[in-house]
């Protein structure tokens, strides 16, 4: 009997724990978005910032950070694509294997501001971009790249064996299996992983801090070389480089909103992806 | 003869494209050595060892990190201690005790708080969390340490939890079968058979949810308070390493030594977040083999 009232105790209390951690994302997610929600007008979103920031819009912001994650796709895409095909369909278990798992690894855990010393001195610095979208993005594709390739390389993975068999028995090389017989079934997962990713690259500060983010700008990039504003910078901004940051809370929620719209958009885009496709695609 | 090459060519291309991870690793090791480098003949790797950072002062620059590198700790290790209950408790129920639809509710609810940015989570915390801490504490400031481990401990709960998880629903049926065969009720089950055998994925998780903090940047550097002072006490304002190079890097002269000294810093960063994460991944790849 005492033994039954503790079990319900401990499940309740776990039940509790559970339903907290639930409880404060939600209140995070609504506090801003309550909060944020008056500030969202049409020309909040396509107008140009005014007085520092104070006042205006974010248009600039939001175009930066567009610039920014389109960049990112455009290099870490193929490459992280290519290192997926190449560790689940190619490689043996050497020792060049075992160096790319290492490789990506650490890759992973690398902190998002030492990315940005890393952009600072070697895109910045060394090969003389300056402080521009080629840094930002090249430092970016950086960071994303192993999670594109993780999330790849699973996906391929969970294409069934007997697809690549059938295609190689009936004599086709191996890179036309991997064409016509492995990729077409494993884009759907690439896609959602490589989308997932792009969400986390499009909220980072930390790296573009230091390689691209311009304080106020108040006009759009003209070419990779140019510096950018970006939305999370732009919320750092607001809400700690000015005197009176109180007076201005209706601007940082509308831009922490329209950055959390972005961020969970991305987020549902590739949710919705990933149960588009579980659908279509079954064995 | 011409599929042959294509074949050859394709490999050959993959695996120069999979070697880009390899290269940017070494890439960031090197450049962060190459800048930091002068600084070991110019004041010495020793000065980097003082208790007082004052990069900026007319009298004397000094780059001891100590201070950094206890805010670091300080606040870290109170986060991993805050979001390591919560995060195992949650793990253990959504794979354990809660229910099919349950679980798939709860689950991507979790997953939510990863991808929030950690600027915004920084902005919630100063607008929000700060105020709180400074009245339930009657402190004068509400920019503390405690406030910055609060933010980090809500962003190691998602990875604790997510890969918690998976540790414990990899945790064979036949375990729990064995348990509940000897009267063992479900509860006892989970905490006395299912948990102790998924130790080392938690270990792991907990480890990884570490590193997440240690080089966390947007949130603490706006929380903390950024002193940079030797204290223990985390209702004082301290000042991380990842906040140091954040804040100051924008304001250097490049290849000065405050310049260099902040790559220091970044390297020590590295360095335990590589650590860890190898650590990591070792503890993990035990617990798949067993």
């Amino acid at each position: 009997m005492r033994r039954a009232l503790t079990d319900i105790a401990v499940r309740w209390l776990m039940r509790c724990v559970t339903y907290f951690i639930v409880l404060v994302i939600a209140y995070i997610v609504i506090d801003i978005v309550w909060n944020g929600a008056p500030a969202l007008s049409w020309t909040f979103v396509t107008a140009m910032p005014k007085e520092s920031g104070a006042a205006g819009g974010i248009f600039p912001a939001i175009v930066g950070t567009f610039c920014l994650i389109l960049g990112a796709i455009v290099v870490a895409l193929p490459l992280g694509t290519a290192s997926a095909v190449y560790l689940s369909e190619y490689a043996k278990n050497g020792r060049f294997t075992r160096m790319i798992r290492l490789a990506i690894i650490t890759l992973a855990g690398v902190p998002s501001i030492v990315f940005g010393l890393f952009g600072l001195g070697l895109f910045v610095l060394f090969f003389h971009f300056g402080a521009s979208i080629l840094a930002g993005s090249l430092t970016l594709a950086c960071m994303v790249l192993p999670t594109i390739i993780v999330a790849s390389e699973e996906s391929l993975r969970a294409v069934p064996i007997y697809l690549r068999e059938g295609s190689l028995a009936l004599g086709a090389g191996k890179w036309q299996t991997i064409r016509k017989n492995v990729l077409p079934y494993a884009i759907p997962g690439m896609l959602t992983g490589s989308v997932l990713a792009i969400g986390r690259a499009a909220g980072e500060t930390a790296p573009i801090l230091l390689t691209v983010a311009a304080f106020y700008l108040p006009r759009l990039p003209r070419s990779v070389f140019d510096q950018c504003m970006a939305l999370p910078y732009h919320l750092y901004v607001l809400a700690t480089q000015y005197p009176d940051a109180d007076k201005i809370r209706l601007m940082q929620y509308g831009t922490a909103l329209v950055l959390i719209i972005l961020v969970l958009g991305v987020n549902l885009v590739a949710v919705i992806l990933r149960i588009h496709f579980r659908k279509k695609y079954k064995w | 003869m011409g599929g042959h090459w294509r074949e050859a060519g394709v490999k050959w291309l993959l695996a120069v494209s999979s070697s880009v991870c390899i290269i940017v690793v070494l890439v960031i090791f090197a450049f962060l050595f190459k800048e930091a480098a002068p600084f070991v003949r110019d004041p010495g790797v020793l000065d980097l060892l003082g208790a007082r950072w004052t990069p900026v002062s007319f009298i004397k620059q000094q780059f001891g990190i100590a201070p950094l590198v206890s805010g670091s700790v300080v606040v870290t290790l109170l986060a991993t201690l805050l979001a390591v209950p919560f995060g195992l408790c949650g793990a253990v129920y959504i794979a354990e005790i809660a229910r099919p639809l349950e679980r798939e509710i709860l689950k991507p609810l979790v997953e939510i708080l990863a991808a929030i940015p950690s600027v915004v989570l920084g902005f919630f915390g100063l607008v929000v969390v700060a105020p709180i801490v400074k009245y339930v504490f009657n402190l004068p400031t509400g920019l503390t340490g405690l406030t910055g481990a609060l933010l980090l401990a809500l962003m190691a709960i998602p990875t604790i939890v997510s890969i918690s998880e998976d540790a414990i629903r990899s945790v064979p049926r036949s375990y729990r079968e064995a348990s509940l065969a000897l009267g063992a009720s479900d509860i006892q089950t989970v905490w006395r058979v299912t948990v102790p055998s998924a130790k080392s994925g938690i270990v792991a998780a907990v480890m990884l949810g570490m590193g997440r903090v240690i080089g966390e940047t947007m949130a603490v550097l706006m929380v903390t308070g950024n002193a940079a002072v030797v204290t223990l006490s985390p209702f004082d304002s301290m000042r991380t390493m990842t906040a140091t190079i954040a804040a100051e890097m924008g304001e250097v002269t490049y290849g000065s030594r405050h310049y260099q000294a902040l790559f220091w810093v970044g390297i020590l960063l590295l360095l335990a977040t590589f650590i860890l994460n190898v650590a990591a991944q070792r503890v993990l790849r035990n617990h798949q083999r067993a």
